[in-house]
């Protein structure tokens, strides 16, 4: 005996109150877990939220790891809307770092200032094009981009890991899989003395902006969303689903491979095996949590990054592993979808007895 | 040459175990309509109960197994109940499912990085083993690798000999069908949907406890995400998953034997091959339309409530 029934339409109210529940369920639980790790709820709370929040440091480095996620989930969105799940934007940041580190490195010793925008770029058109692989694949032969998309990080992770060991390793890195450390004109320079936050942020804000406009006022983000929706009725209208599958997957790589960039050229400055703690898989989180919606991801990537800085503050302060985190976003993420149901669904009513 | 290719080919039929589990896995949960893309969560899940398990107990892998199996069904509940009750869309769930594992695992498997554990000893099959080159590849390897390949029979058997195996096939088939007849359809989804997770669970645990038996964060290394191409692969059909398995199985174990092969090429690059390989195959295989079509479970991937 089924417990749902749908709705006669989908509750508004409820996928705006859902991301909310789904947080709450995840605290409250999380809260369990601390008191069965001997943590009291209150303090852990306190700083995974709080303290990290408590310094100017704090914001710059909240800023810092919410950037990347913004912008890749960004890019994420629109496929998401389409109903392309591009699951490898990771991939697509290695390979953005790949190409605007290399520019970096063919440039060391220039001192121009189109140094760093050509690296923008370069990281750009890396990422565009290792999505646009899986672009091609399904497209031209039909293959499910999940496994593609998932299949070429890897095969990104290893050319990284190959590129740092083998023609660009630094030759004075003491035999550490990295590059040199790129030149002041290769980087971001931080606003402010001792913190990190740098012009990168601004990036993400642009392409928030962009994304906000582009899937409210344009003409295709609404073929996008409407082939995601209803694929017979784009169909019927003569929207083109391979064009659907391009524009997603190339726009989500382009994000993903700025992004790329962003690490690159920022906290990390050089190219080295730790690039990313996982901002290509987070960022699927991120776009779900915002809605697929551009204001909405800002929201959940601000929130996403809090996340990331608490674990590292739960690190040093609770002696919890760092992978807690990892841990909450998925838990995130599994409460997101069950309160999801409740957009299209309700609690069906007790069936009243017919002779009471 | 022989000599180096004996153990390479032995060495494959073990790389191919865990994939061999979780696709038979998957592809049984797919004939009935779910497909799962949480296998590579499900797998680490495994792999970081049976470790645990294993490593607590003092049982080595005989404890871990059970206790990778139980894991992996626990985390293919949690699927089951999102996915099926109440209808969550499958492919999001199964994301969330991987996502979820890769931090489980990694946050209870903290407690047990310098650990490691004994493994299994390869078990010799009497008289078999004495039989020239055949005898050193087949019958001298661990005794969950021959678990593997009884189990491909059990399922190849079942899917196409009893009723049991009709009955799956049709929920996948024709759901509303099934139903009108009077079969319980998401009660058979939850069948099979638990039985992958705890084939999944049983590959991430051999991966842990007896393949490379310490424990490596992220130890299970996409093998999940192979073994769902895999069944795509195999057009949902056993025997070619297990054929499937051990071409994989036999990418995988390359990058180990190479330099003996005289394969001079970065380790890198051959470490990069299996998912290479799994681009290319599913490009040969999806780009026959028809093909797909005619084997696709009729209703893979589609939400249904009676």
């Amino acid at each position: 005996m089924p417990l749902l029934e749908p709705r006669s339409t989908p509750s508004a109210q409820m996928r705006l109150l859902s991301p909310l529940i789904a947080i709450g369920l995840t605290l409250a639980v999380g809260s369990v877990l601390f008191l069965a790790l001997g943590k009291n709820p209150v303090e852990a709370f306190t700083v995974f939220f709080v303290q990290p929040l408590s310094s100017g440091n704090g914001w710059s480095e909240l800023m810092v790891k919410a950037g990347p996620l913004i912008l890749i989930a960004q890019g994420l969105a629109i496929g998401f809307r389409a109903r392309i799940y591009n699951i490898g934007a990771e991939g697509q940041l290695i390979v953005g770092a790949l190409a605007g580190g290399g520019v970096a490195i063919a440039l060391d010793g220039v001192d121009a200032w189109w140094v760093l925008p050509l690296m923008v770029v370069a990281g750009a058109i890396g990422g565009a094009l290792w999505g646009a692989v899986p672009a091609l694949l399904k497209t031209r032969f039909n293959a499910e981009e999940t496994l593609t998309t998932l299949m070429l990080t890897y095969i990104a992770s290893f050319t990284l890991s190959y590129m740092v060991n083998g023609p660009w390793r630094d030759p004075e890195g003491m035999n550490f899989p990295q590059s040199i450390m790129f030149g002041d004109p290769a980087l971001f320079s931080p606003w402010f003395e001792g913190m990190r936050v740098n012009a990168s942020i601004l990036i993400a804000a642009v392409a928030s902006i962009a994304f906000w406009i582009f899937t409210s006022r344009s003409f295709l983000a609404y073929q996008l969303t409407v082939g995601g929706l209803a694929p017979a009725a784009a169909r019927y209208a003569g929207f083109s689903a391979q064009r659907t599958v391009w524009v997603s997957l190339v726009l989500s790589g382009l994000t993903a491979g700025i992004a790329g960039v962003g690490e690159v050229a920022g906290p990390v400055g050089q190219l080295n095996l730790n690039i990313s703690p996982g901002y290509g898989f987070a960022a699927i989180i991120v776009a779900y949590l915002g809605r697929l919606n551009a204001v909405g991801i800002v929201l959940a990537g601000l929130l996403m990054a809090l996340l990331y800085l608490g674990g590292e503050a739960a690190q040093v302060a609770l002696q919890l592993p760092a992978a807690i985190t990892g841990l909450f976003q998925g838990m995130l993420l599994f409460f997101l979808l069950g309160t999801d149901v409740f957009v299209d669904y309700r609690l069906k009513p007790r069936p009243k007895p017919a002779y009471a | 040459m022989l000599e180096h290719l004996i153990p390479v080919l032995a060495g494959t039929l073990g790389a191919a175990t865990p994939l061999i589990f979780a696709g038979l896995g998957e592809l049984v949960a797919e004939r009935t309509g779910v497909i799962n893309l949480g296998v590579e969560g499900m797998m680490l899940i495994g792999a970081i109960a049976g470790f645990a398990a294993a490593a607590d107990s003092g049982g080595g892998a005989l404890a871990g197994l059970p206790a990778g199996a139980v894991a992996g069904m626990l985390a293919a509940l949690v699927f089951a109940v999102l996915s099926l009750s109440m209808a969550a869309n499958q492919a999001a769930c199964g994301l969330a499912l991987t996502i979820f594992g890769v931090g489980l695992s990694a946050f209870i498997g903290q407690h047990y990085v310098s650990f490691s554990l004994p493994g299994l000893q390869p078990l010799d099959i009497p008289g078999l083993v004495d039989i020239p080159v055949i005898g050193r590849i087949l019958f001298h390897q661990d005794p969950v690798t021959y678990l593997g390949l009884i189990t491909f029979v059990i399922v190849w058997w079942v899917l196409r000999k009893t009723r049991l195996g009709l009955l799956l096939k049709a929920v996948g088939e024709a759901p509303d069908a099934a139903h009108a007849i009077g079969y319980p359809v998401i009660a058979i989804r939850y069948g099979a949907t638990l039985f992958g997770g705890a084939m999944a669970g049983i590959a991430g645990a051999y991966l842990s406890t007896v393949y490379t038996p310490l424990w490596v964060q992220n130890m299970v290394a996409g093998r999940g995400w192979i073994a769902i191409a895999l069944v795509v692969f195999a057009t949902w059909n056993p025997t070619r998953l297990l054929l499937g398995a051990w071409l994989f199985g036999g990418v995988t174990i390359l990058q180990f034997h190479a330099q003996g092969l005289g394969i001079a090429l970065p380790v890198q690059f051959l470490a990069a091959l299996p998912y290479l390989a799994t681009v290319v195959v599913l490009v040969l295989i999806s780009r026959d339309k028809r093909l797909l079509q005619l084997n696709l479970p009729a209703s893979l991937g589609k939400p249904w409530m009676p």
